[in-house]
């Protein structure tokens, strides 16, 4: 298995190290090349106009979204799920989303850090104790289209889907000391 | 009703930090300096009355920003801001928690409140950043409740060799403590004057519990480069970028410079035809050395 993490900015670095201690092979993801034979990808957290304007400066944005619809299994967490999104709010005019999958998601929506919260959160079909939700300048997703699967809600709101090959959640399961949501990704990219 | 939620936990307030990895945090003085930072890819802005060069010319005592000041800077921008407020200044970082600033930087650059305490950072939900020169200030620093640790550099300089310097104490001692045996640890906390807890935690992990980044002193992709390459995981840029002579175009360099910092062929791409950078200013001429504030 080779898990590709897209290591432009941000906290790539924990999701590689979840991926390894899961025994995947990891490759960091910084241009175009590096996306060669990958099984599965993961967009990390961080600022997502960042990532979104050195998406375009290292000539990884059309690959990459190549890549995604051909198939290629994909989690973005928090501002890897902003750049997956249909549609972005409060984001800014140049951000300009890969649209992988069918949600509206709105940018920093709890409102600035002093809000930023943990939560336990009760994840589908995942076996055991509830899983700790870290939650940091979160976007929300307002709308998610009829082909989506929601995977978990916090107060009345998805916070983790899938649309297809597309997965994504609006906290950051790489910081949850837990790797469950990522081995959870692994077997079905697997299966 | 809303489901449970616990607010300003360690966790949360380090897990920023860990989001502004591999990024560049762009000192500004107005909205207009805000956008241009949040257009060339910064991903967050500290925002102040004046950059550390003016301060070093100006002279006088320097304080936390006018909170209107600040408030233009956050409406202008959707990345985080932060702000700096005086070491030991407790009702400043109040103020700072109350504007919604989303990390509050107690820093050196402005003139110390306290020439002995540092604040009790863990009674705030804000989280805080703090400058260090060496390991045992790091670890003081994130004893107290520090999230994130900058190492100091000297600010307004445009010179690195201190950021180098102090970069290279810290990781050096964090590389000595890994080798050093367990009841050497008791020494070593004694001479860094640090809670002999953390010094073991750092001892196990080969690393400090908080992210570690670099200020102070960087004005060129490559300074950026360096630090990085160095052990650094992001970089304050205070007057490099609005005092070089093109703003736009340094600031998109020094974002494209850390992500690939490890990629010689891009730094040199992103270093052609930039203009002059800042003026620099050696060490050894300066009146104040902002990097010896802070105990």
């Amino acid at each position: 298995m080779r898990a590709g993490v897209l290591c432009l900015q941000g906290a790539f670095r924990e999701h590689c190290e979840v991926f390894a201690t899961l025994g995947a092979d990891v490759v960091e993801v910084r241009t175009p090349k590096h996306l060669t034979d990958l099984d599965a990808l993961v967009l990390p957290g961080g600022e997502s106009s960042t990532i979104s304007h050195l998406l375009v400066t290292s000539g990884l944005r059309e690959p990459l979204s190549q890549a995604i619809r051909n198939g290629l299994p994909t989690l973005g967490t928090c501002a890897g799920m902003i750049v997956l999104a249909n549609e972005v709010l409060d984001g800014r005019p140049d951000q300009e989303p890969l649209c992988a999958i069918d949600l509206t998601a709105r940018r920093n929506a709890y409102g600035r850090q002093v809000d930023s919260f943990e939560a336990p959160l009760d994840v589908k079909d995942l076996v055991g104790e509830s899983f700790p939700g870290v939650f940091i300048r979160a976007p929300v997703i307002e709308r998610v289209g009829p082909g989506v699967e929601v995977l978990a809600m916090h107060d009345d709101r998805a916070v983790l889907a899938r649309e297809g090959n597309v997965w994504v959640t609006t906290f950051h399961p790489e910081l949850a000391n837990d790797p469950r949501i990522h081995e959870y990704f692994l077997q079905e990219v697997a299966a | 009703m809303s489901e449970p939620r616990a607010i300003g936990t360690a966790r949360v307030k380090r897990g920023l930090a860990e989001m502004l990895r591999g990024g560049v945090i762009m000192d500004v003085v107005t909205p207009e300096q805000a956008k241009v930072a949040e257009d060339a890819g910064a991903t967050a802005v500290m925002a102040l009355e004046r950059v550390p060069s003016d301060i070093r010319r100006d002279g006088g005592v320097a304080r936390m920003s006018d909170p209107s000041m600040i408030e233009g800077i956050q409406a202008a921008v959707t990345i985080p801001v932060m702000a700096k407020c005086r070491i030991g200044h407790f009702a400043e970082a109040q103020v700072l928690e109350s504007l919604g600033v989303d990390y509050v930087d107690e820093s050196e650059v402005l003139t110390p409140a306290d020439e002995a305490h540092h604040i009790d950072k863990w009674t705030f939900t804000v989280p805080f950043v703090c400058g260090a020169t060496n390991l045992g200030e790091a670890l003081r620093r994130i004893s107290e409740g520090a999230c994130l640790i900058r190492s100091k550099g000297e600010a307004g300089t445009g010179n690195i060799v201190e950021a180098v310097r102090h970069l290279r104490s810290i990781l050096g001692d964090i590389k000595a403590l890994t080798v050093a045996p367990p009841e050497e640890i008791y020494r070593w906390a004694k001479e860094l004057q640090a809670p002999v807890d953390l010094v073991a935690e750092v001892a196990e992990r080969g690393e400090l519990p908080v992210p570690m980044f670099c200020a102070g002193g960087i004005a060129t992709p490559a300074d950026a480069s360096l630090v990085m390459q160095m052990g650094a995981q992001a970089v304050f840029v205070g007057s490099g970028i609005f005092k070089s002579e093109q703003p736009e175009v340094m600031a998109k360099a020094i974002v494209e410079a850390a992500t690939h910092f490890a990629d010689p062929s891009i730094i040199a791409k992103v270093s052609r035809g930039l203009g002059a950078a800042m003026p620099g200013a050696e060490i050894a001429s300066l009146e104040v050395r902002l990097a010896e504030r802070g105990w």
